[in-house]
């Protein structure tokens, strides 16, 4: 039998939709019993909410004040003080989860693998590598516990008709002071999130700059969607840096996917690659983007973007 | 500080477009461009900047890897760095092994600051920063996007899914670059020049660490299943009725 430990992510507040998708995929490894493990300062509305996940046996609650804002450095020993007996340590492949799970994976002495997107048996999973131009089957030793970060895109989120019990776990551990939390600047928005909405409008630097880029906001609103957008569209500050998708941004697997002006560098891409249908607006018949889209319009976005937002409202 | 050390990775250039071989055994690498990992480069780049502002007195670039590893440590000299060191191996190396080869120099050089790029654009891992600052028992900020050197501290604002966070860590410790940490400086011919003269010590990874790590060990390789090629439309009309047909609308 194999016990998996999953680390939550969340907001303190509520559940974030890549805890549902690790439990997900951890519930595709035979004979798995899951409990999940949610660190904060006050975890009970989180706890509960994860407790009616599907899959679940039990969620541990570690409660610390140094957790109201999750550092790696101080999250890792805490994870290592409830690991014992547990096969398989799992966490979302999101920046929570890709700053801790190494962490955790070094104090245990073992390696880690990034980014399961299937998996085959126990110890024996996918990967891809090289920004997914190649994906890997990788075997991990049984002699050692699993570490592992989940491709959160490749799985949907498990149904929440459980009822797992709830525990707390009492740390009698010391946390290091060397690392402090100052703070974070978040964009608020009513818009549905970039990472777990089901349409996304994304926009390139064809945009050229940060007035121009409303027209994709105005028509990602015209019908709910979320908004992304390239590293080139970033690096140029049109938009902030959590809206980049791609390799080194967010990996997305909406329904519909419609990127403005974007060339299609493989970078870009491999964060899209599990988009149900991909739509591509560029004014260059010959742009890569083409190569992968469902659905293909040649035309200058300033004039297609104001058609289309019309056509929608 | 005395020492910033920067590790320098040898891998496919990011404009390669990687394939896999015929028997499935790895990717084609065979007359493939070389380079250094670009989030390594501006790992580098940061270092130096440090060391321009007067914050830091030498720059050590580390490769690990196959001899050839020498020419991605000698373009790091040409930019800037001191010296090189290359930890020579024919083998594989996994991130944590990775992690303890560097944690062995680090007990060596004693630097203030590593500075490591947040993923190699080969594996696309994003482990070893975070391995080594555990192993060592430091701070790790992860994902920097700036980096402020006080004194004994750092301030490090690191790119996040939900924004931009600021951190305040310890020095020592272990930072990783972000793409938007700064732009890299292109190498001009007489540095290169300069360069050959700069010394490049080659270590055996065996000199640094004898334990081996149970490794995850690759299995077979493949291609990733192509997207159908779709349809083209001739105006919004047309790309409506499209998605309508589809249900998307
Ligand atoms: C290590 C590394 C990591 C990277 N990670 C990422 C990543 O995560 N995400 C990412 O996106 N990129 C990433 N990149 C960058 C990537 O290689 C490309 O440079 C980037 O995606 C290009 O963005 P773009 O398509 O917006 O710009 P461009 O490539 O400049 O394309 C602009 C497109 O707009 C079209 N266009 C121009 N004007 C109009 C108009 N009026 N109407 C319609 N179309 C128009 C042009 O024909 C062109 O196709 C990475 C690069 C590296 C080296």
């Amino acid at each position: 039998m194999s016990k998996i430990l999953i680390i939550a992510e969340h907001t303190n507040d509520t559940a974030n939709a890549s805890t549902a998708k690790c439990i997900q995929c951890a519930t595709e490894i035979p004979n798995a019993e899951i409990d999940v493990a949610v660190f904060s300062d006050n975890g009970e509305s989180v706890a509960n909410e994860i407790a009616k996940m599907d899959g679940v046996t039990k969620v541990i609650r570690i409660e610390h004040d140094a957790n109201s804002n999750p550092m790696a450095a101080l999250i890792a020993p805490q994870v290592i003080s409830i690991s014992k007996g547990y096969t398989h340590i799992f966490g979302p492949s999101t920046t929570f989860g890709k700053d801790l799970m190494p962490r955790v994976a070094a104090l245990m002495d073992v390696n880690q693998i990034s980014d399961v997107m299937e998996i085959l048996d126990s110890h024996k999973f996918k990967q891809p590598i090289y920004a997914g131009n190649a994906i890997v089957t990788v075997e991990a030793p049984t002699t050692v516990p699993v570490v592992a970060t989940v491709r959160i895109a490749s799985y949907r989120a498990v149904g929440s008709s459980g009822s797992a019990q709830i525990e707390s776990a009492e740390l009698d551990i010391d946390l290091p002071s060397h690392s402090r939390f100052i703070g974070i600047q978040a964009a608020t928005s009513d818009r549905p999130d970039l990472q777990t909405a089901a349409k996304v409008v994304s926009g390139g630097r064809a945009l050229g700059s940060e007035e121009n880029f409303e027209i994709i906001y105005d028509l990602a609103d015209s019908f709910g969607a979320g908004v992304g957008a390239s590293r080139a569209a970033v690096d140029a500050g049109y938009v902030p840096n959590e809206m980049q998708v791609g390799q080194t941004g967010k990996i997305i697997a909406p329904d519909l996917y419609i990127a403005i002006g974007i060339s299609g560098a493989i970078q870009h891409l491999t964060g899209i690659k599990d988009a149900g249908t991909i739509v591509a607006i560029n004014k260059d018949a010959e742009a890569p983007i083409f190569e992968v889209a469902d659905i293909g319009l040649v035309g200058d976005l300033f004039d297609v973007v104001p058609e289309l937002k019309a056509a929608l409202g | 500080m005395e020492k910033i050390l920067v590790g320098l990775k040898r891998v496919v250039d990011y404009n390669v477009r990687v394939r896999v071989r015929p028997d499935n055994s790895g990717v084609e690498t065979d007359g493939v461009k070389m380079s250094i990992n670009p989030f390594d480069e501006i790992a580098l780049e940061e270092a130096l900047r440090i060391k321009e502002r007067g914050q830091a007195q030498e720059i050590i670039v580390v490769s690990i890897g196959a001899p050839e590893a020498q020419q991605q440590l000698r373009t790091g000299l040409a930019m800037g760095a001191d010296r090189a060191i290359l930890v020579e191996t024919a083998e594989a190396v996994s991130p944590l092994m990775t992690a303890k080869l560097f944690l062995a120099l680090i007990q060596r050089e004693k630097p203030g600051l590593v500075i490591l790029g947040k993923q190699g654009i080969d594996h696309d891992n994003n482990q070893t920063g975070q391995m080594l600052s555990a192993l060592w028992d430091r701070p790790q900020a992860t994902f920097a996007s700036k980096l402020e050197i006080n004194g004994e501290t750092a301030r490090v604002t690191r790119e996040v899914d939900a924004g931009l966070e600021v951190n305040e860590i310890d020095l020592p410790a272990v930072v990783t670059a972000d793409l938007r940490l700064n732009e890299p400086r292109y190498v001009k011919l007489p540095d290169i020049m300069k360069a050959k003269n700069k010394p490049l010590d080659v270590i055996t990874r065996d000199e640094l660490v004898t334990a081996a790590t149970a490794d995850i060990q690759p299995v077979t390789y493949e291609a990733p299943t192509e997207r159908e090629k779709g349809v083209m439309v001739e105006d919004v009309a047309g790309l409506v009725t499209a998605l309508k047909d589809k249900g998307l609308l």
